[in-house]
Protein backbone atom coordinates (compact mmCIF):
# COMPACT_ATOMS: atom_id res chain seq x y z
CA UNK A 1 0.00 0.00 0.00
CA UNK A 2 1.25 3.64 -0.80
CA UNK A 3 1.06 5.53 1.94
CA UNK A 4 -2.20 7.75 2.72
CA UNK A 5 -0.37 11.24 2.53
CA UNK A 6 0.89 11.98 -0.93
CA UNK A 7 -2.21 10.03 -2.45
CA UNK A 8 -4.15 13.04 -0.13
CA UNK A 9 -2.41 15.30 -1.68
CA UNK A 10 -2.84 14.52 -5.26
CA UNK A 11 -6.46 14.20 -5.19
CA UNK A 12 -6.62 17.78 -3.40
CA UNK A 13 -4.73 19.27 -6.43
CA UNK A 14 -6.88 17.78 -8.47
CA UNK A 15 -9.79 19.59 -7.19
CA UNK A 16 -7.91 22.56 -7.59
CA UNK A 17 -8.86 23.74 -10.95
CA UNK A 18 -12.82 23.37 -10.62
CA UNK A 19 -12.46 25.06 -6.78
CA UNK A 20 -10.69 28.01 -8.18
CA UNK A 21 -13.28 28.63 -10.45
CA UNK A 22 -16.80 28.08 -8.24
CA UNK A 23 -14.71 30.30 -5.80
CA UNK A 24 -13.80 33.28 -7.95
CA UNK A 25 -16.53 33.47 -10.39
CA UNK A 26 -19.03 32.07 -8.10
CA UNK A 27 -19.10 31.69 -4.51
CA UNK A 28 -16.70 35.37 -4.58
CA UNK A 29 -19.42 37.51 -6.06
CA UNK A 30 -22.25 35.68 -4.14
CA UNK A 31 -20.66 37.09 -1.37
CA UNK A 32 -20.44 40.42 -2.32
CA UNK A 33 -24.02 40.47 -3.01
CA UNK A 34 -25.03 39.28 0.39
CA UNK A 35 -22.73 42.63 1.61
CA UNK A 36 -24.52 44.83 -1.02
CA UNK A 37 -27.89 43.76 1.11
CA UNK A 38 -26.44 45.24 4.02
CA UNK A 39 -24.58 48.43 2.37
CA UNK A 40 -26.31 49.45 -0.56
CA UNK A 41 -27.47 52.55 -0.49
CA UNK A 42 -25.92 52.56 3.55
CA UNK A 43 -25.21 50.52 5.84
CA UNK A 44 -28.04 49.02 7.96
CA UNK A 45 -31.00 46.51 7.58
CA UNK A 46 -32.69 49.27 6.03
CA UNK A 47 -33.48 46.82 2.81
CA UNK A 48 -34.61 44.24 5.04
CA UNK A 49 -36.96 46.12 6.73
CA UNK A 50 -38.37 47.33 3.31
CA UNK A 51 -40.17 43.95 3.43
CA UNK A 52 -42.67 45.09 6.30
CA UNK A 53 -43.64 48.62 4.82
CA UNK A 54 -43.04 48.21 1.32
CA UNK A 55 -46.77 46.87 -0.33
CA UNK A 56 -44.73 46.06 -3.43
CA UNK A 57 -42.39 43.35 -1.87
CA UNK A 58 -44.74 41.55 0.46
CA UNK A 59 -47.32 41.36 -2.68
CA UNK A 60 -44.82 39.48 -4.85
CA UNK A 61 -43.25 37.67 -2.12
CA UNK A 62 -46.88 36.45 -1.17
CA UNK A 63 -47.35 35.84 -5.24
CA UNK A 64 -44.45 33.55 -5.67
CA UNK A 65 -44.99 31.70 -2.46
CA UNK A 66 -48.82 31.05 -3.41
CA UNK A 67 -47.76 29.96 -6.68
CA UNK A 68 -44.67 27.86 -5.73
CA UNK A 69 -47.29 26.12 -3.03
CA UNK A 70 -49.58 25.46 -5.42
CA UNK A 71 -47.50 24.49 -8.91
CA UNK A 72 -45.93 21.92 -5.75
CA UNK A 73 -48.56 20.13 -4.67
CA UNK A 74 -50.30 19.46 -8.09
CA UNK A 75 -46.42 18.60 -9.63
CA UNK A 76 -45.91 15.90 -6.72
CA UNK A 77 -49.14 14.56 -7.00
CA UNK A 78 -49.26 14.35 -10.98
CA UNK A 79 -45.58 12.94 -10.72
CA UNK A 80 -46.38 10.09 -7.78
CA UNK A 81 -49.29 8.83 -10.16
CA UNK A 82 -46.53 8.28 -13.12
CA UNK A 83 -44.05 7.02 -10.65
CA UNK A 84 -46.50 4.61 -9.37
CA UNK A 85 -47.08 3.23 -13.02
CA UNK A 86 -43.89 3.07 -14.08
CA UNK A 87 -42.80 1.10 -10.91
CA UNK A 88 -45.54 -1.32 -11.79
CA UNK A 89 -45.26 -1.36 -15.85
CA UNK A 90 -43.84 -3.84 -17.64
CA UNK A 91 -40.03 -3.93 -17.97
CA UNK A 92 -40.40 -2.46 -21.81
CA UNK A 93 -42.95 0.01 -21.41
CA UNK A 94 -41.07 1.13 -18.31
CA UNK A 95 -38.19 2.02 -20.51
CA UNK A 96 -40.59 3.89 -22.69
CA UNK A 97 -41.94 5.55 -20.16
CA UNK A 98 -38.90 6.93 -18.89
CA UNK A 99 -37.89 7.44 -22.72
CA UNK A 100 -41.00 10.20 -22.57
CA UNK A 101 -40.22 11.93 -18.95
CA UNK A 102 -36.20 12.19 -20.42
CA UNK A 103 -37.17 13.47 -23.37
CA UNK A 104 -39.74 16.16 -21.66
CA UNK A 105 -36.82 16.94 -19.10
CA UNK A 106 -34.34 17.75 -22.17
CA UNK A 107 -36.42 20.13 -24.01
CA UNK A 108 -35.57 23.95 -23.46
CA UNK A 109 -37.94 25.68 -21.30
CA UNK A 110 -37.26 28.69 -24.00
CA UNK A 111 -39.07 26.26 -26.61
CA UNK A 112 -41.75 24.72 -23.90
CA UNK A 113 -42.65 28.31 -23.00
CA UNK A 114 -43.02 29.19 -26.87
CA UNK A 115 -45.15 26.45 -27.27
CA UNK A 116 -47.10 27.49 -24.29
CA UNK A 117 -47.44 30.42 -25.70
CA UNK A 118 -49.00 29.63 -29.11
CA UNK A 119 -51.17 26.67 -27.32
CA UNK A 120 -52.79 29.52 -24.79
CA UNK A 121 -53.35 32.52 -26.28
CA UNK A 122 -56.59 34.39 -27.21
CA UNK A 123 -56.30 32.98 -31.03
CA UNK A 124 -54.53 30.15 -29.59
CA UNK A 125 -54.72 25.86 -30.12
CA UNK A 126 -56.91 25.42 -27.34
CA UNK A 127 -59.42 28.72 -27.15
CA UNK A 128 -59.47 28.07 -30.80
CA UNK A 129 -60.18 24.06 -30.58
CA UNK A 130 -62.86 24.81 -27.29
CA UNK A 131 -64.52 27.44 -29.62
CA UNK A 132 -65.34 24.98 -32.75
CA UNK A 133 -66.26 22.39 -30.77
CA UNK A 134 -68.36 24.84 -29.04
CA UNK A 135 -67.58 24.33 -25.58
CA UNK A 136 -66.88 27.79 -24.99
CA UNK A 137 -68.04 31.01 -26.66
CA UNK A 138 -65.26 34.04 -25.39
CA UNK A 139 -61.65 32.98 -25.68
CA UNK A 140 -60.01 31.87 -21.78
CA UNK A 141 -57.76 34.16 -20.14
CA UNK A 142 -54.56 31.23 -20.08
CA UNK A 143 -52.35 33.88 -19.73
CA UNK A 144 -50.92 36.91 -18.82
CA UNK A 145 -52.66 35.32 -14.93
CA UNK A 146 -51.84 33.11 -12.60
CA UNK A 147 -53.22 30.27 -14.58
CA UNK A 148 -50.61 30.07 -17.45
CA UNK A 149 -48.05 30.40 -14.89
CA UNK A 150 -48.85 27.53 -13.03
CA UNK A 151 -49.76 25.49 -16.15
CA UNK A 152 -46.17 26.44 -17.70
CA UNK A 153 -44.48 25.87 -14.19
CA UNK A 154 -46.63 21.90 -13.46
CA UNK A 155 -45.39 21.44 -17.22
CA UNK A 156 -41.58 21.67 -16.22
CA UNK A 157 -41.71 20.46 -12.70
CA UNK A 158 -43.04 17.25 -13.23
CA UNK A 159 -40.30 15.42 -14.22
CA UNK A 160 -38.47 16.95 -11.48
CA UNK A 161 -41.12 15.40 -8.80
CA UNK A 162 -41.06 11.96 -10.92
CA UNK A 163 -37.54 10.97 -9.82
CA UNK A 164 -37.04 11.36 -6.12
CA UNK A 165 -40.36 9.66 -5.84
CA UNK A 166 -39.60 6.73 -8.39
CA UNK A 167 -36.43 6.42 -6.38
CA UNK A 168 -38.02 5.61 -2.72
CA UNK A 169 -40.88 3.25 -4.58
CA UNK A 170 -37.76 1.39 -6.25
CA UNK A 171 -36.05 1.17 -2.77
CA UNK A 172 -38.74 -0.24 -1.12
CA UNK A 173 -39.51 -3.94 -0.33
CA UNK A 174 -42.01 -5.13 -2.25
CA UNK A 175 -43.07 -7.81 0.24
CA UNK A 176 -44.80 -5.65 2.25
CA UNK A 177 -47.78 -4.85 -0.01
CA UNK A 178 -48.18 -8.83 -0.88
CA UNK A 179 -48.07 -8.85 3.88
CA UNK A 180 -50.94 -6.56 3.90
CA UNK A 181 -53.15 -7.96 1.35
CA UNK A 182 -52.60 -11.75 2.71
CA UNK A 183 -53.05 -10.22 6.19
CA UNK A 184 -56.84 -9.11 5.14
CA UNK A 185 -55.92 -5.63 4.12
CA UNK A 186 -57.71 -4.05 0.66
CA UNK A 187 -55.85 -2.66 -2.22
CA UNK A 188 -57.14 0.50 -0.52
CA UNK A 189 -56.02 -0.05 2.50
CA UNK A 190 -52.79 -0.98 1.99
CA UNK A 191 -51.98 1.77 -0.33
CA UNK A 192 -52.96 4.48 2.17
CA UNK A 193 -51.69 2.84 5.34
CA UNK A 194 -48.81 0.70 3.82
CA UNK A 195 -47.50 2.36 0.70
CA UNK A 196 -47.78 6.06 1.04
CA UNK A 197 -46.10 6.00 4.29
CA UNK A 198 -43.45 3.91 3.42
CA UNK A 199 -42.99 6.68 -0.19
CA UNK A 200 -43.30 9.38 1.98
CA UNK A 201 -39.38 10.28 1.87
CA UNK A 202 -39.58 10.71 -1.61
CA UNK A 203 -42.60 12.66 -1.79
CA UNK A 204 -41.06 14.90 0.59
CA UNK A 205 -38.25 15.44 -0.95
CA UNK A 206 -39.67 15.67 -4.47
CA UNK A 207 -41.96 18.73 -2.94
CA UNK A 208 -38.61 20.02 -1.41
CA UNK A 209 -36.89 19.96 -4.96
CA UNK A 210 -39.53 21.15 -6.67
CA UNK A 211 -40.62 23.66 -4.66
CA UNK A 212 -36.43 25.10 -4.49
CA UNK A 213 -36.44 25.17 -8.34
CA UNK A 214 -39.83 27.49 -7.99
CA UNK A 215 -38.88 30.06 -6.11
CA UNK A 216 -36.34 30.79 -8.31
CA UNK A 217 -37.94 30.55 -11.65
CA UNK A 218 -37.80 32.90 -13.94
CA UNK A 219 -38.64 32.11 -17.45
CA UNK A 220 -41.76 30.83 -17.26
CA UNK A 221 -43.53 33.61 -15.06
CA UNK A 222 -41.70 36.34 -17.25
CA UNK A 223 -43.50 34.86 -20.04
CA UNK A 224 -46.68 33.42 -19.58
CA UNK A 225 -47.23 35.88 -16.40
CA UNK A 226 -46.74 39.02 -19.08
CA UNK A 227 -45.98 41.45 -16.56
CA UNK A 228 -48.81 40.52 -14.80
CA UNK A 229 -47.33 38.09 -12.37
CA UNK A 230 -44.41 39.09 -10.63
CA UNK A 231 -42.18 36.53 -8.67
CA UNK A 232 -38.85 36.94 -7.35
CA UNK A 233 -36.88 36.15 -9.67
CA UNK A 234 -38.07 38.49 -12.20
CA UNK A 235 -38.26 41.07 -9.61
CA UNK A 236 -34.54 40.87 -8.88
CA UNK A 237 -33.95 41.27 -12.72
CA UNK A 238 -36.01 44.43 -12.79
CA UNK A 239 -33.94 45.90 -10.02
CA UNK A 240 -30.26 44.72 -11.36
CA UNK A 241 -31.13 45.90 -15.07
CA UNK A 242 -33.86 48.70 -15.01
CA UNK A 243 -33.92 50.82 -11.79
CA UNK A 244 -30.76 49.45 -10.79
CA UNK A 245 -31.55 49.50 -6.90
CA UNK A 246 -28.68 47.60 -6.13
CA UNK A 247 -29.69 47.06 -2.72
CA UNK A 248 -33.16 45.89 -2.90
CA UNK A 249 -32.36 43.22 -5.05
CA UNK A 250 -29.40 42.23 -3.09
CA UNK A 251 -31.70 41.56 -0.16
CA UNK A 252 -34.23 39.57 -2.44
CA UNK A 253 -31.71 37.17 -3.21
CA UNK A 254 -30.24 36.74 -0.09
CA UNK A 255 -33.79 35.76 1.05
CA UNK A 256 -33.94 33.53 -1.53
CA UNK A 257 -30.29 32.10 -0.92
CA UNK A 258 -30.89 31.20 2.28
CA UNK A 259 -34.19 29.98 1.65
CA UNK A 260 -33.13 27.36 -0.97
CA UNK A 261 -30.21 26.49 1.59
CA UNK A 262 -32.27 26.01 4.29
CA UNK A 263 -34.62 23.67 2.23
CA UNK A 264 -31.52 21.75 0.92
CA UNK A 265 -30.61 21.16 4.30
CA UNK A 266 -34.28 19.82 5.02
CA UNK A 267 -34.23 17.59 2.04
CA UNK A 268 -30.85 16.15 2.96
CA UNK A 269 -32.87 14.85 6.26
CA UNK A 270 -35.17 13.15 4.26
CA UNK A 271 -33.16 11.86 1.33
CA UNK A 272 -29.53 11.76 0.16
CA UNK A 273 -28.93 14.60 -2.22
CA UNK A 274 -26.80 12.42 -4.19
CA UNK A 275 -29.86 10.26 -5.42
CA UNK A 276 -31.79 13.36 -6.44
CA UNK A 277 -29.18 15.12 -8.18
CA UNK A 278 -27.17 12.37 -9.39
CA UNK A 279 -30.94 10.58 -10.47
CA UNK A 280 -32.00 13.17 -11.65
CA UNK A 281 -29.91 12.83 -14.79
CA UNK A 282 -29.42 9.17 -15.38
CA UNK B 1 -50.94 -10.16 -8.03
CA UNK B 2 -53.79 -8.77 -10.69
CA UNK B 3 -53.58 -5.04 -10.90
CA UNK B 4 -56.64 -3.89 -9.69
CA UNK B 5 -58.90 -1.32 -11.69
CA UNK B 6 -57.57 1.68 -10.17
CA UNK B 7 -54.35 0.79 -10.85
CA UNK B 8 -55.17 0.31 -14.20
CA UNK B 9 -56.60 3.98 -14.65
CA UNK B 10 -53.68 5.52 -12.76
CA UNK B 11 -51.54 3.78 -15.60
CA UNK B 12 -53.64 5.19 -18.43
CA UNK B 13 -53.62 8.83 -16.33
CA UNK B 14 -49.69 8.36 -16.59
CA UNK B 15 -49.55 7.70 -20.25
CA UNK B 16 -51.66 10.53 -20.56
CA UNK B 17 -49.53 12.73 -18.44
CA UNK B 18 -46.30 11.20 -20.01
CA UNK B 19 -47.46 12.45 -23.67
CA UNK B 20 -48.72 15.84 -22.13
CA UNK B 21 -45.15 16.24 -21.37
CA UNK B 22 -44.02 15.99 -24.45
CA UNK B 23 -46.60 16.85 -26.94
CA UNK B 24 -46.96 20.83 -26.70
CA UNK B 25 -43.40 21.10 -27.10
CA UNK B 26 -44.19 19.50 -30.64
CA UNK B 27 -46.12 22.24 -31.50
CA UNK B 28 -43.21 25.01 -32.88
CA UNK B 29 -43.28 22.35 -35.31
CA UNK B 30 -46.86 22.84 -37.53
CA UNK B 31 -45.97 26.87 -36.61
CA UNK B 32 -42.88 27.01 -38.10
CA UNK B 33 -44.20 25.71 -41.17
CA UNK B 34 -46.75 28.63 -41.59
CA UNK B 35 -47.61 30.74 -44.50
CA UNK B 36 -48.56 33.54 -43.16
CA UNK B 37 -46.33 36.14 -41.90
CA UNK B 38 -47.26 36.28 -38.54
CA UNK B 39 -47.30 33.70 -35.62
CA UNK B 40 -50.12 31.13 -36.40
CA UNK B 41 -50.68 27.92 -37.12
CA UNK B 42 -50.62 26.93 -40.94
CA UNK B 43 -54.59 27.13 -42.15
CA UNK B 44 -54.62 26.10 -45.66
CA UNK B 45 -51.00 25.69 -46.95
CA UNK B 46 -47.17 24.72 -45.29
CA UNK B 47 -44.38 26.82 -46.43
CA UNK B 48 -40.07 26.72 -45.37
CA UNK B 49 -40.31 30.47 -46.09
CA UNK B 50 -39.10 30.76 -42.26
CA UNK B 51 -36.78 28.51 -42.30
CA UNK B 52 -35.11 29.77 -45.44
CA UNK B 53 -35.56 33.43 -43.66
CA UNK B 54 -33.67 32.10 -40.77
CA UNK B 55 -30.88 30.36 -42.38
CA UNK B 56 -30.65 33.46 -44.55
CA UNK B 57 -30.81 36.11 -41.61
CA UNK B 58 -27.01 37.22 -40.92
CA UNK B 59 -28.01 37.68 -37.35
CA UNK B 60 -29.53 34.15 -36.66
CA UNK B 61 -26.41 32.63 -38.21
CA UNK B 62 -24.64 34.49 -36.14
CA UNK B 63 -26.02 33.36 -33.09
CA UNK B 64 -25.89 30.13 -34.34
CA UNK B 65 -22.34 30.51 -34.50
CA UNK B 66 -21.75 32.39 -31.23
CA UNK B 67 -23.93 29.91 -29.19
CA UNK B 68 -21.84 27.07 -30.42
CA UNK B 69 -18.22 28.71 -29.85
CA UNK B 70 -20.19 29.16 -26.44
CA UNK B 71 -21.10 25.56 -25.69
CA UNK B 72 -18.29 23.87 -27.32
CA UNK B 73 -15.42 25.94 -25.54
CA UNK B 74 -17.09 25.81 -21.89
CA UNK B 75 -18.02 22.11 -22.80
CA UNK B 76 -14.25 21.78 -23.02
CA UNK B 77 -13.09 23.32 -20.18
CA UNK B 78 -16.15 22.20 -17.66
CA UNK B 79 -15.36 18.66 -18.84
CA UNK B 80 -11.90 19.17 -18.32
CA UNK B 81 -11.94 20.87 -14.64
CA UNK B 82 -15.23 18.69 -13.68
CA UNK B 83 -13.70 15.20 -14.72
CA UNK B 84 -10.28 16.01 -12.93
CA UNK B 85 -12.18 17.10 -9.55
CA UNK B 86 -14.46 13.90 -9.79
CA UNK B 87 -10.66 11.67 -9.65
CA UNK B 88 -9.41 13.87 -7.18
CA UNK B 89 -13.00 13.26 -4.75
CA UNK B 90 -13.02 9.79 -5.68
CA UNK B 91 -9.07 9.50 -4.61
CA UNK B 92 -9.20 11.49 -1.12
CA UNK B 93 -12.31 9.85 -0.01
CA UNK B 94 -13.43 11.34 2.82
CA UNK B 95 -15.49 13.22 4.94
CA UNK B 96 -13.98 16.70 3.94
CA UNK B 97 -14.39 15.34 0.38
CA UNK B 98 -17.67 15.10 0.69
CA UNK B 99 -18.19 18.62 2.10
CA UNK B 100 -16.05 19.90 -0.89
CA UNK B 101 -18.44 18.11 -3.20
CA UNK B 102 -21.25 19.74 -1.85
CA UNK B 103 -19.81 23.22 -2.36
CA UNK B 104 -18.98 22.29 -5.87
CA UNK B 105 -22.44 21.34 -6.39
CA UNK B 106 -23.75 24.47 -5.22
CA UNK B 107 -23.96 26.12 -8.81
CA UNK B 108 -26.11 23.26 -9.82
CA UNK B 109 -28.80 24.55 -7.00
CA UNK B 110 -28.48 27.82 -6.23
CA UNK B 111 -31.10 29.93 -8.38
CA UNK B 112 -30.30 30.80 -12.11
CA UNK B 113 -30.77 34.34 -11.25
CA UNK B 114 -28.92 34.75 -8.34
CA UNK B 115 -25.77 33.34 -10.18
CA UNK B 116 -26.91 36.04 -13.17
CA UNK B 117 -26.31 39.29 -9.86
CA UNK B 118 -23.26 37.09 -9.22
CA UNK B 119 -21.65 37.26 -12.42
CA UNK B 120 -23.00 40.32 -13.94
CA UNK B 121 -21.58 42.04 -10.54
CA UNK B 122 -18.02 40.45 -11.31
CA UNK B 123 -17.98 40.99 -14.98
CA UNK B 124 -18.74 45.02 -15.40
CA UNK B 125 -15.72 46.27 -13.56
CA UNK B 126 -13.90 43.60 -15.53
CA UNK B 127 -15.05 44.71 -18.83
CA UNK B 128 -16.27 41.12 -19.49
CA UNK B 129 -20.19 41.68 -19.83
CA UNK B 130 -20.89 41.06 -23.66
CA UNK B 131 -18.10 39.00 -24.33
CA UNK B 132 -17.11 35.39 -25.74
CA UNK B 133 -14.63 34.78 -22.29
CA UNK B 134 -17.65 36.02 -19.68
CA UNK B 135 -19.96 34.28 -21.44
CA UNK B 136 -17.70 30.36 -21.45
CA UNK B 137 -16.65 31.29 -18.13
CA UNK B 138 -19.74 31.63 -16.38
CA UNK B 139 -21.08 29.02 -18.50
CA UNK B 140 -18.38 26.77 -17.17
CA UNK B 141 -19.10 27.15 -13.72
CA UNK B 142 -22.72 26.19 -14.02
CA UNK B 143 -21.94 23.04 -16.38
CA UNK B 144 -18.88 21.71 -14.18
CA UNK B 145 -21.52 20.63 -11.46
CA UNK B 146 -23.02 18.01 -14.16
CA UNK B 147 -19.62 16.78 -15.16
CA UNK B 148 -19.10 16.24 -11.48
CA UNK B 149 -22.28 13.97 -10.94
CA UNK B 150 -21.97 11.94 -13.61
CA UNK B 151 -18.28 11.51 -13.69
CA UNK B 152 -18.48 10.24 -10.48
CA UNK B 153 -21.07 7.56 -10.57
CA UNK B 154 -19.21 6.65 -13.13
CA UNK B 155 -16.27 6.20 -10.79
CA UNK B 156 -18.59 4.44 -8.21
CA UNK B 157 -18.44 1.73 -9.92
CA UNK B 158 -15.02 1.36 -11.27
CA UNK B 159 -12.91 -1.03 -9.34
CA UNK B 160 -10.42 0.69 -7.07
CA UNK B 161 -7.88 -2.52 -6.97
CA UNK B 162 -6.87 -1.85 -11.17
CA UNK B 163 -5.29 1.81 -10.05
CA UNK B 164 -3.60 -0.28 -7.30
CA UNK B 165 -2.83 -2.52 -9.68
CA UNK B 166 -1.03 -0.09 -11.72
CA UNK B 167 0.14 1.84 -9.67
CA UNK B 168 1.64 -1.30 -8.29
CA UNK B 169 3.48 -2.69 -11.53
CA UNK B 170 5.57 0.99 -11.24
CA UNK B 171 3.21 3.02 -13.50
CA UNK B 172 3.34 7.16 -12.68
CA UNK B 173 -0.09 8.33 -11.01
CA UNK B 174 0.09 10.40 -14.69
CA UNK B 175 0.09 6.99 -16.71
CA UNK B 176 -2.54 5.56 -14.19
CA UNK B 177 -4.63 8.41 -14.80
CA UNK B 178 -4.33 8.65 -18.74
CA UNK B 179 -4.07 4.53 -18.96
CA UNK B 180 -6.08 3.30 -16.37
CA UNK B 181 -8.90 5.79 -14.77
CA UNK B 182 -9.96 7.90 -18.06
CA UNK B 183 -10.60 5.07 -20.03
CA UNK B 184 -12.50 2.85 -16.89
CA UNK B 185 -15.02 6.23 -17.12
CA UNK B 186 -15.26 7.11 -20.64
CA UNK B 187 -18.96 6.61 -20.74
CA UNK B 188 -19.34 8.79 -17.96
CA UNK B 189 -16.92 11.83 -18.93
CA UNK B 190 -18.65 11.83 -22.55
CA UNK B 191 -22.24 11.49 -21.02
CA UNK B 192 -21.06 14.76 -18.36
CA UNK B 193 -19.83 16.63 -21.92
CA UNK B 194 -22.93 15.96 -23.35
CA UNK B 195 -24.80 17.71 -20.31
CA UNK B 196 -22.46 20.61 -19.91
CA UNK B 197 -23.39 21.18 -23.66
CA UNK B 198 -27.05 21.00 -22.95
CA UNK B 199 -26.74 23.51 -20.42
CA UNK B 200 -25.19 26.01 -22.19
CA UNK B 201 -26.69 25.55 -25.94
CA UNK B 202 -30.50 26.13 -23.99
CA UNK B 203 -28.80 28.68 -20.92
CA UNK B 204 -30.84 31.93 -21.14
CA UNK B 205 -31.15 33.83 -17.64
CA UNK B 206 -27.54 34.31 -17.03
CA UNK B 207 -27.23 35.07 -20.60
CA UNK B 208 -29.98 37.74 -20.35
CA UNK B 209 -27.33 39.52 -18.07
CA UNK B 210 -23.98 39.06 -19.81
CA UNK B 211 -25.04 39.41 -23.43
CA UNK B 212 -25.66 42.71 -24.81
CA UNK B 213 -24.97 43.49 -28.79
CA UNK B 214 -21.75 41.87 -29.59
CA UNK B 215 -22.58 38.02 -28.15
CA UNK B 216 -25.89 37.17 -28.94
CA UNK B 217 -26.38 33.37 -28.15
CA UNK B 218 -29.24 31.94 -30.06
CA UNK B 219 -31.75 31.19 -26.58
CA UNK B 220 -30.80 35.15 -26.34
CA UNK B 221 -32.25 36.05 -29.60
CA UNK B 222 -35.25 33.61 -29.35
CA UNK B 223 -36.22 35.34 -26.43
CA UNK B 224 -36.02 38.68 -28.14
CA UNK B 225 -38.34 37.29 -30.81
CA UNK B 226 -40.33 35.59 -28.25
CA UNK B 227 -41.25 38.56 -25.94
CA UNK B 228 -42.29 40.55 -29.46
CA UNK B 229 -44.62 37.33 -30.07
CA UNK B 230 -44.99 38.23 -33.64
CA UNK B 231 -41.93 36.82 -36.03
CA UNK B 232 -42.82 33.04 -37.11
CA UNK B 233 -38.80 33.10 -37.72
CA UNK B 234 -38.71 32.18 -33.72
CA UNK B 235 -40.64 29.08 -34.58
CA UNK B 236 -38.22 27.57 -37.00
CA UNK B 237 -35.40 28.67 -34.03
CA UNK B 238 -37.38 26.31 -31.48
CA UNK B 239 -37.43 23.35 -34.24
CA UNK B 240 -33.67 23.87 -34.71
CA UNK B 241 -33.05 24.37 -31.10
CA UNK B 242 -34.57 21.23 -29.71
CA UNK B 243 -33.19 19.02 -32.69
CA UNK B 244 -29.92 20.01 -31.32
CA UNK B 245 -30.85 19.37 -27.71
CA UNK B 246 -32.62 15.70 -29.02
CA UNK B 247 -29.31 14.54 -30.81
CA UNK B 248 -27.48 15.04 -27.65
CA UNK B 249 -29.99 13.24 -25.98
CA UNK B 250 -29.67 10.17 -28.38
CA UNK B 251 -25.90 10.89 -27.78
CA UNK B 252 -26.46 10.54 -24.35
CA UNK B 253 -28.91 7.69 -24.13
CA UNK B 254 -26.26 5.94 -26.30
CA UNK B 255 -23.43 6.46 -24.03
CA UNK B 256 -25.65 5.42 -21.10
CA UNK B 257 -26.06 2.11 -23.02
CA UNK B 258 -22.58 1.76 -23.39
CA UNK B 259 -21.88 2.47 -19.08
CA UNK B 260 -24.48 0.22 -18.16
CA UNK B 261 -22.69 -2.60 -20.34
CA UNK B 262 -19.54 -1.76 -19.22
CA UNK B 263 -20.39 -2.34 -15.53
CA UNK B 264 -21.96 -5.80 -16.51
CA UNK B 265 -18.98 -7.10 -18.33
CA UNK B 266 -16.28 -5.25 -16.37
Amino acid sequence: MTPARPRLNAGWLLVLPLLALVVALFLGPIVNILWLSVTDPEPGLGNYAALFTSDSLGKILWTTLRICVICTVISVILGYSIAYAMVHAAESDRKRMLSLLLVSFWISVLVRTFSWLMLLGRNGLVNNGLEAIGVISQPIAFMRNELGVLIGMVHYMVPYAVLPILASMQAMDGRVVSASRSLGATGAQTFWRVYLPLTRPGVVAAALLVFIINLGFYVVPAVLGGGKVLMVAEYISVQVLITLRWGTAAMLAALLLFGVLALLFLMSRFMKLSTVFGGART
Amino acid sequence: MKPSTTARLNTTLAWVLLVFLVAPALVAIPVSLTSKTFLSFPTDELSLQHYRKLFGSAEWMSSFWQSTVIAVASTLLATATGTLCAIGLWRVSSKAGEVMRAVLLLPLVIPPIIAAMAFYRLFVPLGLIDSYPGLILAHTVLAAPLVLITVSASLAGFDVRLEQASRGLGASGWTTMRRVILPGIKPGVMAGAVFAFISSWDEIVVTLFLSKFSVYTLPRRMWNGIRENTDPTVAAAAVVLMVVTLVAFLIWALAARARAKGLKHG
